[in-house]
């Protein structure tokens, strides 16, 4: 046992790579605890997310897994020129899964899933120094999908499906730097959109060239989350024509982006794993942030966020201990699609250092309890964002930020 | 296996209670220095701008953005401070009340509105005030700024006393929370053992000559304070002794800055209207001529029938015959009648300067030109025809002159008066700062760099203009959140080049600057 813990710490420390953005990797507390990997891995219904193709490599007729992970994430900011520093005090996210699949043959398994890989909850003080960014804000997508995965050959095996999307958006900030009512509170909006649906899919293969080795690549495609008359509310607005500010309604896309994953997993023995997993989520599509509100009135409010591309290395190790007991640790370097200037603090990331770890009790034959746990850990950071205007001239918001966040997590996997 | 769970629960429950932490926090308290100052108890002194006093009355909000509200902040992330207090209104509506009734002269604040002819400020009156002096605030309050408080109100007994409000012996913002009825300023601030101050006083002891259009006196060489009015201007002897008195008895204790009094007929109460604002088309400009060369002419045949000689009569009455262009033409304004003048008006000069509170109604209908009646074009007539005017007639003529009133000009000789009083007071806060080894804010200066190009910031420039400049509240004198901030990064320079502290300044941007309402009926 000392000698697992020993060796996931070397891992760990030797292994220096990359997610950012509103993207979170918690889907399946096994990958999690093996750095999210699992593109390659055959354990459990997990694969319904991470490779729909190996869904069929399962051993037995019904797979599920289910679970909630707990975010516990802080955001430290603050301006040494003016002496200002604002915490978030976010609640705590609870994204979660849950993974079917039914062995129809011994060629053919379908599937549903339903996970949430895009969300993001900030809530800043009220009125802080950045409040003309953002006061707090909540992003939530759940995706569900249907799934098919076929055997091609013994080792070979091709899955996936479509995915509907139910997302929300509720964000709240302020006009700008110094708008008021004659009270002095500060002029504000909360758009709100909820329900709002929309498709994508995803596919994926796995291979497996030799027993000990499998090899897998996973698409999901990019789905745009279009609000269309969503809910404006403007609040503490002054009495005067030179303030139009009325109720409305407003139309804004939200991207969410498309993420390709390509990985192996190595069998060293009957008790060591080893997986890694590359993600390429494109971040791309992420232009700007632009609000369309249906007053005439009311200017629209244009955001550019100019996202790029970005990767994450993920890797991860499995010890089975016995027929009880199973243990993982895992690491990924999570690179930030967000580029300097653009650092905007209603998902101020930067480049994170992410550890895992995690085990599996095995409580029967049929059930099994997973736990994970996740340790980001982020570096202090001096950004700005640099695209917020006032009378035409761009005023950046400036800062060090300091983010970290722990997410501890549960699941249960039933197989019959 | 057990220890396992055990260590991991621990580690789990160290993790969760670890929020991020910066290297270098404010909040740690070692990101800045106080230098050689202790800013563990600030107390500050003066009038309406350091009570934060702003569209023409004091509310809270104005007060929570007064200067040394903003100094206070930066200080109290610098070193542990004791807290920095106001006397803060009741509401931010403004206006007083004593015993239920509003106090004529404390109205309610003034708000941008907007009307047929675009913005305008006028009182708020979606509300009534709720300020009532007789609740008097248990206090120390670390700002002691008063509204309306001269140099030598600071030592004056008796100034918080509410017996003596009606009187105008007291003023009603003391009184809302003096120690007792006859403390001063100056006692109830050095009774709180101040480690800092600040003091910018001496404002009022011109100001309220300059507001007054100048019709107060200059009590140049009188320094019997208790025979002043209120409009009258401090003898700049006595002030100076009076305040390096009073900033000597706060540095005794205490380290602090200065700070001098700007010219008051750079704020926007004085420089927005234009004295040439008598904008004519061409054949109003002749028509105005016309009568006065008219005016001249009678009045030469006036001097000559009471015995004055020709050539004498016809160059004393030709300052009358004053032409007209079309476009803008200055204002005309009434002086005393003197034997140079002795019909008592005149022309502005240039540098002559309108009050922000003239009637511009009246100025539209011929007040600062002539009120032409039908009357007036019968005497003109008759004298087109060659006829002589008779007495009455000449009456009707020259009366129709209408003169600006002094109340609402300042004219040369008043800012003769305001420029060198500014002059010798800020020569004496100068040298009470030197001698006293005080830091000293050049306020005047950086009022004349607002007037003169504006301050740039993140967000724009920062400038004098009034409503649309930034830096002055819709009164036209006291400043906004925005102008306080820039007065308080002024000081917050000072003090760091003083006494080699490292305190933050305030980010201008952040501060707003004039209230919209259309609450105004």
């Amino acid at each position: 046992m000392k000698r697992l813990l020993l060796l996931g710490l070397v891992f760990m420390a030797s292994a220096i790579t990359y997610a950012g953005g509103y993207r979170v990797s918690l889907q399946g507390q096994r990958g999690l605890a093996m750095g999210h990997t699992g593109v390659a891995v055959v354990n459990n219904a997990e694969l319904a997310f991470f490779n729909p193709g190996g869904l069929v490599f399962l051993e037995n007729k019904i797979n599920a897994a289910v679970g909630v992970s707990a975010v516990f994430s802080d955001v430290v900011w603050q301006n040494q020129e003016t002496g200002s520093m604002a915490r978030t005090d976010s609640p705590v996210g609870t994204p979660f899964y849950a993974y079917f699949s039914y062995k129809l043959s011994d060629k053919f398994s379908v599937g549903l899933a339903a996970y949430t890989p895009y969300g993001s909850t900030v809530e800043w003080e009220k009125d802080w120094a950045g409040s003309h960014l953002v006061n707090d804000i909540e992003l939530a997508a759940i995706y569900v999908q249907a799934l098919a995965s076929y055997k091609i050959t013994d080792n070979l095996a091709v899955g996936g499906g479509p995915i509907y999307v139910s997302g929300s958006v509720n964000f709240n900030r302020n006009l700008n730097r110094t708008l008021t009512d004659l009270e002095g509170n500060r002029s504000n909006v909360t758009i709100d959109a909820s329900g709002v649906s929309a498709w994508g899919w995803s596919a994926g293969a796995m291979w497996k060239p030799m027993d000990s080795l499998t090899i897998g690549v996973n698409y999901r495609s990019e789905i745009l989350v279009e609000a269309e008359s969503g809910t404006a509310d403007f609040e503490n607005i002054p009495n005067s024509p030179l303030t139009p500010f009325n109720d409305t309604t407003f139309d804004a896309t939200l991207p969410l982006p498309a993420e390709l994953t390509i990985g192996a997993s190595y069998q060293l023995n009957e008790q060591w794993l080893f997986a890694f997993d590359y993600n390429r989520t494109f971040w791309d599509v992420y232009e700007s942030l632009d609000v369309d509100f249906a007053d005439p009135n009311i200017p629209d409010s244009n955001n550019p966020r100019n996202y790029k591309d970005a990767s994450i290395y993920r890797f991860g190790l499995q010890y089975t201990a016995n027929e009880t007991f199973t243990l993982r640790a895992g690491y990924y370097f999570d690179e930030s699609p967000v580029q300097s200037g653009y650092f905007a603090p209603e998902t101020p990331r930067n480049d994170s250092n992410n550890f895992t770890g995690g085990l599996t009790v095995n409580v029967s034959d049929r059930v099994a309890i997973d736990a994970a746990f996740l340790y980001s850990r982020f570096k202090e950071i001096d950004e700005s964002y640099d695209f917020y205007q006032e009378n035409g001239q761009n005023v950046p918001f400036r800062g060090t930020y300091k983010s970290s966040a722990f997410t501890p997590g549960l699941g249960v996997t039933i197989k019959i | 296996m057990k220890n396992y769970f055990k260590y991991l629960a621990i580690l789990a429950l160290g993790v969760v209670s670890c929020e991020p932490e910066l290297e270098n926090a404010i909040e740690d308290g070692d990101v800045y220095s106080n230098g050689s100052a202790d800013f563990s108890n600030y107390v500050a002194l003066g009038n309406s701008l350091t009570a934060g006093y702003a569209d023409g009355t004091l509310y809270i909000n104005g007060q929570q953005n007064s200067y040394p509200n903003i100094l206070a902040s930066k200080f109290a992330v610098v070193q542990e401070t004791n807290g920095f207090t106001q006397p803060l209104m009741n509401d931010n509506f403004g206006g007083l009340l004593a015993g239920g009734q509003q106090i004529p002269g404390f109205d309610t604040r003034l708000v941008l509105a907007v009307g047929a002819n675009g913005p305008f400020p006028a009182r708020y009156r979606g509300a009534t005030p709720t300020t009532d002096i007789s609740n008097v605030l248990t206090g120390p309050f670390n700002n002691m700024g008063v509204p309306g408080a001269k140099s030598y109100h600071l030592v004056a007994p008796g100034y918080g006393n509410i017996a003596g409000v009606s009187a105008g012996l007291a003023n009603p913002f003391f009184v809302r929370f003096a120690s007792e009825a006859n403390t001063t300023i100056l006692d109830d601030a050095l009774a709180q053992d101040p480690t800092f101050f600040t003091l910018w006083i001496g404002n009022n002891d011109v100001l309220g000559y300059a507001t007054s259009g100048g019709t107060g006196e200059f009590q140049l060489g009188n320094p019997d304070f208790t025979s002043y009015g209120v409009n009258d201007i401090t003898d700049p002897t006595a002030f100076a002794g009076l305040y390096a008195q009073m900033a000597g008895a706060l540095a005794q204790t205490a380290d602090g800055v200065l700070l001098t009094i700007p010219d008051v007929t750079l704020a926007p109460f004085f420089t927005t209207v234009p004295n040439n604002a008598l904008v004519i088309d061409a054949a109003t400009a002749a028509q105005l001529t016309g009568y006065f060369q008219a005016v001249a002419g009678v009045f030469t045949q006036v001097l000559m029938q009471q015995g004055v000689p020709q050539e004498q009569a016809v160059a004393l009455a030709s300052q009358y015959a004053i032409t007209f262009n079309e476009g803008p033409n200055r204002f005309l304004i009434d002086v005393p009648v003197s034997q140079t003048n002795p019909l008592g008006f005149r022309q502005m000069t240039e540098d002559e300067l309108l009050l922000l509170t003239i009637n511009q109604g009246a100025l539209a209908a011929g007040y600062g030109s002539v009120e032409f009646t039908p009357a007036v074009g019968e005497v003109i007539a008759v004298l087109q025809a060659g006829g002589s005017p008779t007495a009455e007639q000449v009456g009707v003529l020259f009366g129709a002159v209408s003169g600006i009133d002094d109340a609402d000009v300042l004219d040369t000789t008043e800012l003769q008066n305001i420029k060198q009083a500014t002059n010798l007071f800020n020569d004496a806060i100068t040298a009470t700062a030197a001698s006293l080894n005080l830091g000293l804010v050049e306020i005047d200066e950086v009022l004349g760099r607002l007037n003169n190009g504006g301050i740039a910031f993140d967000g724009g420039v920062i400038n004098s203009n009034f409503v649309t400049g930034g830096a002055f509240s819709l009164d036209g004198i006291h400043l906004t959140p925005r102008g306080y901030a820039v007065v308080a990064n002024e000081i917050i320079e000072e003090i760091n080049a003083t006494y080699g502290s490292t305190v933050p300044k305030a980010d201008v941007g952040a501060y707003g600057t004039v209230t919209l309402s259309q609450d105004v009926q």
